[in-house]
């Protein structure tokens, strides 16, 4: 259902309401922005100085951001390649014949999508000398936390793809030969990646976005660094600060989608993805699939 | 195992804020995040636009960048919160909001639209519709993942407590896992056992919710 549906196409009187409505509205949207401006102008924050600090190399704030831009950027990169590689390989084992290889898979991935990343990472920080006797260094505290978690949340995306897909794809595969791994690999994957696409994608937005959990720890990602300019430029700038490294995040985080949903579309068009079964299972599957996407929040 | 039986009591009370600061999130956020829905779908242009600008700033901001401008940003232009639990549940409701926001859209959208054309056709104006016919049956089909975003949003308050000055189980149980280093992993268990005593019920709850609410079409 459209939103369109939701109202008639208008008549003169019902086209003069939503006039005026939308000039209501749109006094109230810029009520709103007034109120923020004159906040923020009576209290000094829209002084050139306190902005100009962000773009003057001089004071080495830029150089900072972008170098905190880039140890964000690589524990995301790495955390992604090492999540969906280890959610795969979980979700093969979830979906295993093999009860003895299905329990545990089920039960680790069960307890990772259970417990908050913040206590995780904690832990890996406080725990990982004296509990497992590993040196880790902040960067790998903050990568692996995201890979235990991330890759938890990727095999239920993964898996519910693969269960997706219509069960005619598999007896067939089944009927000529192939063997279970073959039929996995070459059949269920290629048409489940299609489909499941989006719910990915939003999930690596969301480790991206959890990188800036890394401050707990002191890692230097964006908001951290962040802190730390202000701590060393003073209080004043704290809005500033803060208002430019969300906005970075926000930045990356919507090209990483625009990138992505290009992708889907070059995908979706390249081949007839399976017609039919797409749009007949179209309905539930979507609703798993955000569902589990959802999951994070 | 001592540590967490010898801080029994002030552990209660860190859950127990930890629970109270979720349960007020999502109250505020299910609110917020309904009338931004209905923001989304409104006939008014200004409102739909101030609805998508607001969902898609806020998703694509990390939670953590909303605490920090909630609690360090915002004094800067004179919002101050009474304490940091309080500034807590006003991050975790403007960050849970757009999630809401986006399921009870979807959940509208999911709606068939004979019924709102049949709303229209008795005459009942859009908020008419909006309110009795399809935002009922609307949330019926988002229970599932309304309650995946509740379990999100208890999870996600430890960032509260891990990060910044709330004494939620999170803060009080890192705390005594620095204390106590000896003890870290029993510490750490017991907070894992404290969340799931919250989400694996909840769980439960929405599935019996699903069913209880479940319409057929």
């Amino acid at each position: 259902m459209s939103a369109s549906v939701l109202f008639d196409d208008l008549g003169p009187r019902g086209q003069r309401n939503v006039r005026i409505g939308s000039v209501v509205g749109g006094l109230f949207v810029l009520a709103l922005i007034a109120v923020g401006l004159q906040r923020m102008g009576t209290n000094g924050q829209l002084e050139g100085d306190r902005w100009a600090i962000l773009f003057d190399t001089r004071t080495g704030v830029p150089q900072s951001l972008g170098k905190a831009l880039v140890a964000t950027l690589q524990v995301a990169a790495i955390a992604m390649l090492f999540a969906t590689l280890l959610g795969a390989a979980l979700s093969f084992g979830r979906l295993s014949d093999r009860a003895l290889l299905r329990l545990p898979v089920t039960i680790v991935v069960e307890f990772f999508r259970a417990i908050p990343l913040v206590i995780l990472i904690l832990f890996l920080f406080l725990g990982a000398r004296p509990v497992l006797g590993l040196d880790l260094s902040r960067f790998w505290t903050l990568v692996l936390g995201l890979v235990l978690y991330n890759m938890a949340v990727l095999c239920e995306i993964i898996r519910a793809g693969i269960l997706s897909i219509d069960r005619g794809q598999s007896e067939a595969a089944y009927a000529i030969g192939m063997r279970k791994s073959q039929v996995m690999v070459s059949i269920l994957l290629p048409q489940a990646v299609r489909r499941m696409l989006p719910a990915l994608v939003s999930q690596l937005v969301v480790l991206l976005k959890d990188t800036s959990l890394g401050f707990i720890i002191a890692y230097p990602e964006l908001l951290q660094q962040a802190r730390n300019i202000i701590n060393f430029f003073g209080s004043q700038y704290s809005l500033q600060l803060y208002v430019a490294a969300a906005g970075i995040y926000i930045i990356v985080n919507f090209l990483l989608s625009t990138i992505a949903h290009q992708l889907e579309k070059r995908v979706n068009s390249s081949r007839k993805v399976a017609a039919g079964s797409t749009v007949m299972a179209g309905a539930n599957e979507d609703q798993t699939l955000t569902a589990v996407a959802i999951d994070r929040g | 195992m001592q540590a967490l039986y010898d801080n029994l009591d002030r552990l209660w009370a860190g859950f127990l804020t930890t629970l109270g600061m979720s349960l007020a999130a999502a109250v505020i956020a299910t609110i917020l995040g309904t009338i931004l829905a209905a923001f989304r779908v409104a006939p008014i242009p200004p409102l739909r636009a101030l609805g998508a600008v607001y969902v898609q700033l806020v998703r694509n901001t990390p939670l953590t960048a909303v605490f920090f401008v909630v609690i360090f940003g915002l004094p800067a232009v004179d919002i101050t919160f009474q304490n940091f639990f309080i500034a807590a549940i006003v991050a975790l409701s403007v960050y849970t909001a757009a999630f809401v926001c986006e399921v009870v859209r979807s959940g509208i959208n999911s709606v068939s639209a004979g019924q709102a054309e049949a709303a229209r056709a008795l005459g009942l104006t859009f908020g008419q519709s909006l309110r009795e016919v399809v935002l009922p049956q609307a949330f019926r089909t988002v229970v599932p993942p309304l309650g995946n975003l509740w379990i999100a949003l208890v999870k996600n308050s430890a960032l509260a407590g891990g990060g910044f000055a709330v004494a939620d189980i999170a803060q009080l149980g890192a705390g005594l896992a620095r204390d106590n280093p000896s003890q870290v992993l029993a510490i750490f268990g017991g907070i894992a056992l404290a969340y799931m005593v919250i989400t694996v019920p909840s769980g439960i709850a929405v599935g019996v919710i699903e069913r209880r609410t479940a319409i057929l079409r």
